[in-house]
């Protein structure tokens, strides 16, 4: 049942990444290129999705998920160097090729083999970052 | 009008689909933890909702494009070298920042995180500046 319901939520995101155009990387790029000839459109993408789960998300915090004992919630409260430089990298990797994560994965099913590509970098990225953090001893 | 109506919609969908998550498993969608955990435990018992989420977010973009009967977006612009830098990267430092649009993004603004905020904050003015530099200074992308 909870694979089955993660199937569905997958499903339904993925359905709305392709429909909002994240999926396309000119249109992501477009967005991105405030100081070019700017797309505002994923801003509506960003918008729409932000009121939702504001909105949504206080109700569902109070009171308990349906087939989990409990709710599984970041317990990082703490601004730090980490964070900021991990999200400063991530964006500029996000404005090098027009794809976050989810997109990525989700556009893997256009077959192309730059998108590929991507995704497996993407996951080399993730294993360096546990490497390099580990050696930090962080 | 109507032109913004459409990623509207597409917003409005992957906040309902976050929400789903939440509601059914008490999981935030964070797209790239999730994909790290899943690749990195395995497929195991506990790890079993992950590969089904991942599962989901290809066939869902199948689904959409049948249904609707809309064509796949042109493919990537830019050449392999600019796919590899820009994933190395992506997966990096969503890695170290703990998050992308996804988890930050969506989610984590959605429970009023402050660190989510900020987070998102600095990917954005990142990526822009990135494209602007690519774009309008260097004139390589």
């Amino acid at each position: 049942m909870k694979n089955l319901a993660a199937l569905a939520c997958g499903l339904l995101f993925g359905a709305g990444l392709a429909l909002s155009g994240m999926t396309d990387t000119a249109k992501v790029l477009g967005f991105l290129d405030l100081f070019g000839r700017w797309d505002p459109d994923l801003l509506f993408v960003m918008g729409g999705a932000v009121c939702v789960t504001l909105v949504s998300f206080r109700f569902v915090l109070r009171g308990r998920p349906l087939l989990a004992s409990s709710f599984s919630l970041p317990a990082q409260r703490d601004v730090d160097p980490r964070l900021l430089g991990g999200a400063a990298l991530f964006g500029i990797g996000w404005g090098v090729f027009g794809y976050c994560p989810g997109p990525a994965l989700s556009a893997l099913v256009y077959l192309e083999m730059k998108t590929v590509a991507f995704v497996l970098a993407m996951l080399t990225g993730m294993a360096l970052a546990g490497l390099a953090t580990r050696k930090a001893g962080a | 009008m109507t032109a913004y109506l459409t990623p509207l919609l597409g917003g409005l969908v992957i906040g309902l689909a976050a929400t789903g998550l939440l509601y059914l498993l008490g999981r935030i969608a964070g797209i790239s933890g999730i994909l790290w955990a899943a690749v990195s435990g395995g497929v195991s018992g506990d790890n079993t909702w992950r590969w089904c989420f991942v599962a989901g977010l290809l066939l869902g973009p199948l689904a959409y494009h049948s249904l609707a009967n809309a064509p796949y977006p042109g493919a990537p612009a830019l050449s392999l070298p600019f796919a590899i830098v820009g994933g190395l990267l992506v997966g990096f430092g969503t890695r170290l920042g703990s998050g992308c649009t996804s988890g930050h993004g969506v989610c984590g603004i959605g429970r009023l995180s402050v660190r989510s905020l900020l987070a998102t904050a600095t990917f954005i003015v990142t990526g822009i500046a990135t494209v602007y530099l690519l774009r309008h200074a260097w004139g390589v992308a």
